[in-house]
Order: C-alpha cells, then structure tokens, then sequence
C-alpha cells in the first residue's frame, strides 16, 4: 500500500510538456490518459464565468432598495413622510379656499364641531386646513433649500477636494468663515435684511446649510481622489470634468443623499423657527406661524400650538428616520451581511 | 495523544456553510499547516476552535478536543481561560491587532498578570524578557514605545511575544506572514519554528503559500470550499499528491526553478474559480476538475486512507492509484 | 532603439519634514516586445516608479523617452494622447474599477474619450475586449461587484489594452488573487503580449512570478536599482547580496528549516542609510560601503550590479 505513492503519475505529465513532474511518466501510459488542464487562452471563457457572475450578485442593482425595505423604522419614516406630501399635494382639493380666512366661529375645540375637525383658532380659521396649507410651505421650502445648498456644496466641495491646494486652501477659508458664524443669527439676519418672502427665505436657509455639505463632499473627494479608481482614470487618458462628475461624483453621493434627507427636517425647523418669530411670509400659512399665533392663548387653548407643533415633530422624525434607514442601506458593509 | 483534535466540524451562517465536515489533529510539538485559497474556510476554522466565530456564524456540529476537553462545551468563562493560556493566536495584520495607545510593556503586561498573576513589576521584567526572546533588539528601551514606533516585521514580533507570554500548548498563527516582505517573512518563520521547539509547542499555520508550507509543516491539510481534500506529511504531499486540486495549486504555482518561463511554455491552470462550487450537490472541486466522472456531481466524497498517514477526498485518483499500486506491486 | 528610456529619474516627495525619496536615480530602457520585471520590497518605490512613468506621479528630475519623445514636459493634452500608448494594469481589482460604471460604461470610457470610432464601432470593439480576455460579452451589462477577483482582474487587463497600447505597466496584477486564479491571468497577459506585441513593466514582490514571467529584471532597493540582468544570467548567477539574500529568502521545499537569510529591518525610505544603502543589512559590508555609494557597472551578458563586492562574493 505505501509503496504506491512514489510511482503517481502527476496530472501534470499528461498535459503541456513542463511544469512539476511529480514521478514516473511511464505508470501513467498503461491507464487511459485524463484529460489535460485545458490550456487555451482563458479557459474558463464562456463556461465559468457566466455562470459565476450570477451566483456571486443575486442583488445587483437593486441591493440598497431592499436593504432600506428590509428595515422597519425606515418604512414608517416613509410611509409619514408619503402622508405629509399627499396632504401637501392634495391640499387645494381638499381645502380650496384661503387657509387664512375666517370661516367660523373663533376658538372651538377639536372634536367640538364635525365642520372642523381641529377646531378654530382665536380668528376663526381652520386648524386643519392651516395644517394641510402649512405642510406645502414646509416642504417647499425645506425641499427646495435642501436642493440649493447641495447643490453650491458639491460644487464648492469637490472642486476643493480634487483639485486640493491652493484653490483647496481658498475655499476652505470661505467654508470656515460660513461656519464661524452662528448659523441661527446668520438666518435672522439675512431674511430681516431682505423681504420675508419664501425664496428668501429659501436662500436664506440655504445659506446658512451648504458648508456642512461642501465639508463632507471636500472630504469624500479627498479620500476618493487617491484611490486606484481614479488614478486609472487619469492613466487612461480621462479629463477632470469627467472624472470630477462620472467617477467621483457617483461614489460620493451616498453620505450626500443621507446629509440631504436630515437637512430637509433642519430647514423645516429652521423655517418654521421663523414664522414663529413673525419673521416668515406673512401672506402665507406655515407650521411655525400657526404655533406663533397660538402662543398667547397657550393656558386656554394649548391645542393650537400643540397641534402644528406635532406636525413639525413627526415629520422632522420621519425625515430622520429616513436618513437612518438610508444610511445603513447605502453602506454595503452594514446592509450586506452574510 | 493529539493534543488537538477537530472531528466532523461544521461552521455555519444562516444561509451559508462555510465549513463542512472538517476532521484533523495536531500533535504536540508538532507543525500543521492548513491550506487554502481565500474562501476554502480555513480562517474560520481558526476562530471556531478558539470560540471567536464572527456574530451569525455558530459551529452547527462536530467537536474540538484540546488535550481531552471538548472545547464547544465550554461556558464563555472557561475558554477564556483557555485562549491566551493553552491555546494563542496571531493574525496576519500586526498593524491593527495591537492598541495603538498602549505601550508594547503595557500590552504584554496584561496577559502576564490575567493568565499568571504577577505583580507590576514582576510582569514588567517578563515583558522585556519575552522581547529579548522573540529577537526584540534593545528590549529594555522598546518595553515603552507605542506600536507606531515599529516596522511591520517587528509589530508582529510583538504579536508573537504577546501570544507565547504563557507558553501556551497550541500556538495558531493566520497568515502570519502574508503582511510581511519575504525577507521579513524569513525572519518570522524562523522565529516561529524556534520558539516552537524552545517552548515545546505545537503551531498550527493556516496559510494560503504552498512555499511556506513546503519547508516549515510537518503534515499539510488541504482544504477547498469548507472541506479538507487531502491530508499528509509534507513529503509525500509535495512529491505525490493524489488530490487533483492540490496537484493543480502545485502545477500552477510559478517557482524559482530552473525550466520555469513564460517562454518554455504557460503554466497550468485551474480553470474558473472557487465561486463554482456555491451550490454544492457533489464534490465542490468537479467544475474545475480535469477527472471528474459522472458520480463525482452527485456525491460528496469522505476522506479514505491512500496510506498510513495519507488521506484523500477523490474517489477517482483513490481508486485509479490504488490499482497502480495492486498492478504493479 | 528602445521603446522606453529612463534616465537618472527621481521622484521625491515631501512627507511631514522629511524628504521621502521613493525613486532615487533610476535609469534602465524597455525595448519593444520586451517583458521587464521590477522587483523590490514594499516601500523600495516600485509602485511609485510605475505611476511616475504615467505622469501619475510627475518626476522631480530625469528624464523619460518614449519612442524616443520626452514625456516630462507633456502638455495636459499631450499626455492624454501618451496615456493611450502606455497603459496600466492595478494591483487591487477591486479597488480600480468604479463600483457605479456597468462594465460597458467602464470599457467603452476610454473608447469615447479618445474619440475612437463612432458609438456602435465602440460596442463592437468593447465586446471583442471582452472575448479576448475570456469574460462573456452579456457582462456589459453588469457592475464590477458581479465579478470574481480573477474577472475583476480580465476586466482591468482589457480596459488597459482596449486603447491599443503599445506598453503596459503591471503594477502587481497578481498579487491580490488566489494561487489557482494568478496562473490564469499569467498565461492571459502572456498570451496577450505574444497577441498584440505588447512591452510589459512587470512590478512585483513575488520573486517567484517575475522569475516566471520576465524577459529581463531589475532589483529595485529603497528607491534604486541595485542590479539587473536578463532572466537567464540574473537568476542563475546573482551577484548583489541582497538578490542573493530575496533569492535564498523565498520558502524552498528543498532545504527544510533554513535561517533567515537577512537580519534588520527594511530602513525607511525617509532616512535612507549613507553610502551604499544596503549595508547596514549586507553580510559583506566593509567601511568603504558606510560612505561610499557603489556606482551601477556592467558585468557582461547584459547584467549589471551596483555593489563594491560583488565580485568578491561566492557563487550562488
């Protein structure tokens, strides 16, 4: 029995004349001849691979969608945030008339009239109808702050990060000087500067947003501009708008797209800070207006503060949750597991 | 007796089985190596037998028996007392095992008083010892420097030196030199092998470098997707595997011999990739294999004895070398 | 006349206040249809000499022709016109293709930005890439992460020949894979240079695959090349001490348990030693080698050292 193993043929004999030969060549010749490693360019070609590619990615594309879907306080974020917008969307359906005009009799209770199912404030107008209004101010101008300072943040960010030096230290100096000052007093001063209208008030919030965003983007690009992604494509022949916005860029998005989603509840709260300090749009009905109008009457009725004042935390809530939920999906080492 | 013995050992995720199956020993004072590629579940093997398996994964079956005791049935608290005192572990990356805020005294220190109960300065003065013993030069300066004052050679020295600190039974080193240059990894090797004898230990060295294992092993245990494929002395292993695969790794390896050039010929490959056996029906290795028969997709194969000390999983080279053997003898 | 030509090139860095210098007076030439192989340890500038003839890294002093035309005064436009002649393959197949490009995006990238061709030439030419490296042409559709290592790495060979260079720089293609895999894409890059008439710069750590798969080999020691050679004179008959010493380094079969040819550690590449940079670690060392730095000579059959003692020492 252990006098065999000296005398194996090795697999290697019977195919391409080089290589380790293992022991006698000549044992080999009495048995049928194995197959050789094939040996032409690629082997694998067609049969390996194709089938490989598809056990090793059953996901693909769609890996970050069912990771959030995968993940139930992110559903509720969403399902919140889906009701404030269809209530925002449908608001001129369901409530036509002015949410500012006095339609009843002032300070009814919720619950007290079925006409108004939130009550009445101390004008007389619609709680509910001001709450529904309310929600298209707020989104509106927490989205479209949102969009503004991402937008002059990537710009700022990754020029700063990709090209670094001096435009680098330039751009840094401008971020640090946003951020010296406080963001609040910036915002106050901005809107009482300019009219309180709602894109200045948008910009405004913008303002005071877009540097923590250009800080994570200049960041991101650091990073990423060192790795051997990019430097092949450098080595390739690529130009730095291209490599800027198709190489980057799309690398860089998830920690921007979770940045983005808790701006918008910053900017609502932002926004909603203002109107309750009378220094929001005075033609139009938001969340923090209404809380502000209720403040005198807050030991009788509490319920028209309470009321918008929870519909700012629900859905600043759901909008954070939503950022969690983003943040684990778009991070493939937390959603991919074994 | 073995002083380590793993029987049937499963390691499974929930929808995974890394490790299917695996039996070896290790002998006292004896060096085992485990070979394979990345995904032939040779580091997990690591993990399980000293319970550190990653969170999900869980040893579904089998048993390891170090010096009598099983060690699955061990309560968290026992095998504590195990790791670092009979059995110790480096890794391959000396770079992030070591706390980077702690001097290379303060680190060894602790194992010292835990396992021994030594005083300060008792484990101070076996500190710069066990420097000095893993070749450490001016131990008595280097006690209180930080890991980021040491190449990457001298880190895992330190690694070394944290592992040995109890003179523990079973040293199991992963991929200890795969960080490390080859002049480095010359260094380690034989460091490793010398503190083996001194220290009469066992080493277990789990690595994917054939060379390594060709000139420090004792016994080799080749393993491919979760299981061992063919198990023997290092002799007869690099003279005359019986596994095709293990015949493959070593047609496929570039060596510095003599005859060995792209323009003598290509080297022989393997064709496709260790992803071919995901889906497991029969042995993982026929998709890639140069023997496989009909049988071989539809049952996996059990280890059968080609000699005294000498396994294999492959019933086609088992059987086709054994007749050979009866023909000719 | 060689394809490419460097001459006393260096690169040097600033790090912190030091001066890191990662390629110190290096010159050797690639002829056409020439395989060199680089060799080194980590941090000897290997990896950094392969992306300073790129221009990814860009020269502090030297020269680099290629096909006689000097490379390091390149306009931005110029050296994208070089980059499709010079080609590199990455080390970490999975760290230089873009994870959010499908794999047409990423072979058909150079194709557009070169202006090769019209869009449907373009596919034809990126599905050919695919064939020629032994990856199905439906993986144009797919994202690199669908990919094993081994065809991460036929997908970066074919994005470096799919501009049709005339040089590739193999900055450790194989280091990153699997035994079984690196065979695989050995033989496809042999194969390709036979197929296309490529030059290679081969850089490696691995003596064993640059003694497999170059034509000629330079030993690259912190930031120099201490000696060079074809394969055949060079690995038969090596002379400086520390290829002796990464030769007899390499585990053998053959000789069981043997002591570790080198002691020390590698020094840092910011306080390279005086004189001849390897003494402090050379067995042969005498004082002429602590201030005097050897000089690259010619010991015939095309191989040269840099060493004052190579000729006293034994063969190997």
């Amino acid at each position: 029995m252990t006098s065999f193993e000296s005398r194996l043929p090795a697999v290697a004999s019977h195919g391409v004349d080089h290589g380790m030969d293992h022991g006698a060549t000549d044992a080999a010749q009495s048995a049928p001849p194995p197959p050789a490693w094939t040996n032409i360019h690629a082997p694998d070609a067609l049969r390996a691979t194709t089938s490989d590619a598809e056990r090793l990615a059953p996901v693909g594309r769609w890996r970050a969608t069912r990771a959030y879907l995968r993940n139930p306080t992110a559903v509720i974020g969403l399902l919140i945030l889906a009701v404030v917008l269809a209530a925002a969307a449908l608001a001129p359906t369901l409530f036509p008339e002015d949410p500012l005009a006095m339609v009843d009799r002032p300070l009814q209770w919720p619950g007290q009239n079925p006409d108004y199912p939130l009550g009445t404030d101390a004008l007389g107008r619609d709680v509910l109808a001001g709450l529904v209004h309310g929600a298209r101010v707020s989104l509106l101008i927490g989205a479209a702050a949102t969009l503004v300072s991402v937008v002059a943040g990537v710009l700022v960010g990754a020029t700063s990060g990709y090209f670094g030096g001096r435009i680098d230290d330039a751009l840094v100096k401008l971020v640090e000087v946003f951020q010296t000052i406080p963001g609040f007093i910036l915002l106050i001063v901005t809107v009482a500067i300019a009219q309180p209208t709602i894109p200045a008030i948008t910009l405004a919030i913008a303002l005071v947003s877009w540097p923590a965003v250009a800080r994570l983007v200049r960041a991101e690009f650091r990073a990423l501009r060192e790795k051997d992604m990019v430097m092949a494509a450098r080595g390739l022949g690529y130009g730095h708008t291209r490599i800027i916005l198709r190489e980057i860029l799309p690398n860089a998005l998830p920690p921007v797209i979770v940045m983005a989603s808790v701006t918008v509840a910053t900017a609502i709260l932002m926004e909603s800070a203002l109107s309750f300090m009378g220094l929001g749009d005075p033609n139009t009905i938001s969340w923090g207006s209404m809380i502000g109008a209720g403040r005198e009457m807050l030991r009788t009725a509490w319920y028209l503060s309470a009321i918008p004042g929870l519909a700012i935390v629900v859905t600043v809530l759901a909008l954070n949750l939503i950022g969690d939920g983003l943040n684990d999906a778009l991070n493939p080492r937390l959603s991919e597991g074994r | 007796m073995a002083l380590l013995n793993v029987e049937d050992l499963t390691i499974a995720f929930p929808r995974a089985t890394p490790v299917r199956g695996l039996s070896f020993s290790v002998n006292p004072r004896e060096t085992v190596a485990l070979v394979g590629e990345s995904g032939s579940g040779k580091s997990l093997t690591a993990l399980a037998l000293l319970g550190l398996l990653p969170s999900g994964a869980r040893i579904a079956s089998g048993r390891v028996a170090f010096a009598g005791r099983d060690l699955t049935a061990l309560k968290d608290r026992d095998l504590r007392a195990v790791r670092g005192r009979d059995i110790a572990m480096i890794f391959q990356e000396p770079m992030t095992s070591l706390n980077p805020v702690l001097t290379l005294g303060d680190q060894i220190t602790e194992v010292v008083r835990l396992h021994q109960g030594l005083s300060r300065a008792a484990a101070k003065r076996r500190a710069v010892e066990l420097l000095d013993l893993v070749r450490i030069p001016e131990p008595q300066r280097r006690v209180d420097e930080h890991p980021h004052q040491l190449s990457g050679g001298m880190r895992q020295r330190v690694m070394i030196a944290i592992a040995v600190a109890c003179s523990p039974k079973l040293l199991i080193a992963d991929e200890p030199t795969t960080a490390l240059d080859v002049t480095i990894q010359a260094q380690v090797l034989d460091l490793l092998d010398g503190l083996r004898r001194d220290l009469d230990m066992a080493l277990l060295l789990i690595t994917h470098d054939l060379g390594v294992v060709a000139e420090w092993a004792d016994r080799v245990v080749v393993m491919y997707a979760g299981r061992k494929v063919e198990e023997a002395p290092f002799a007869p292993l690099f003279a005359a595997p019986l596994h095709p695969y293990t015949r493959g790794l070593l047609n496929a390896s570039p060596r510095l011999e003599e005859g060995h050039h792209h323009s003598l010929g290509p080297l022989l490959e393997i064709p496709g990739s260790i992803a071919s056996a995901a889906a497991e029906t029969g042995c993982a290795f026929a998709p890639r294999c140069p023997l496989v028969r009909a049988a071989c997709r539809t049952r996996v194969p059990e280890p059968m004895a080609a000699a005294d000390d000498h396994s294999v999983a492959c019933p086609v080279t088992f059987t086709r070398e054994s007749e050979h053997g009866l023909a000719v003898g | 006349m060689a394809l490419l030509s460097v001459e006393n090139l260096r690169a040097h860095y600033r790090d912190g206040g030091a001066t890191l210098r990662a390629v110190d007076d290096v010159s050797f030439q690639i002829a056409a249809g020439e395989t060199v192989g680089l060799v080194g340890e980590s941090g000897c500038g290997k990896s950094t000499l392969g992306k300073t003839l790129l221009r990814l890294v860009n020269p502090t002093s030297g020269r680099i022709l290629f096909d006689g035309q000097e490379v390091g005064g390149l306009s931005e436009r110029a050296l994208r016109q070089y980059r499709r002649s010079v080609q590199m393959v990455f080390q970490d197949p999975f760290a230089s293709l873009n994870p959010r490009h499908t794999v047409a995006e990423i072979l058909g990238g150079p194709l557009a930005v070169h202006g090769v061709g019209d869009r449907k030439s373009r596919i034809g030419q990126t599905q050919d890439a695919l064939d020629r490296v032994g990856l199905p042409r439906d993986a144009l559709k797919r994202y690199p992460h669908e990919f094993s290592g081994g065809q991460r790495q036929r997908l970066g060979i074919a994005r470096a020949l799919i501009l049709q260079p005339r040089l590739v720089i193999c900055d450790e293609p194989v280091s990153a894979l699997d035994l079984s895999i690196q065979a695989q894409i050995l033989n496809l890059l042999s194969r390709m240079k036979a197929d296309l008439g490529l030059s290679y710069l081969f850089i490696s750590h691995d003596l064993s695959v640059v003694r497999y798969f170059a034509d000629r080999v330079l030993v690259m020691y912190l930031g120099r090349i201490v000696e060079s050679g074809s394969w055949r004179s060079l690995w038969s008959r090596p002379l400086h001490p520390y290829t002796r010493a990464l030769i007899d380094a390499v585990p053998n079969p053959t000789r069981r348990r043997h002591a570790a040819p080198l002691s020390g550690d590698l020094p840092s590449p910011r306080q390279i030693p005086s004189g001849c940079r390897f003494h402090p670690r050379c067995p042969l060392a005498t004082a002429r080698c602590q201030v005097e730095e050897p000089i690259s000579r010619a010991v015939g059959d095309g191989q040269t050292v840099a060493c004052h003692h190579a000729d006293l020492s034994p063969i190997h």
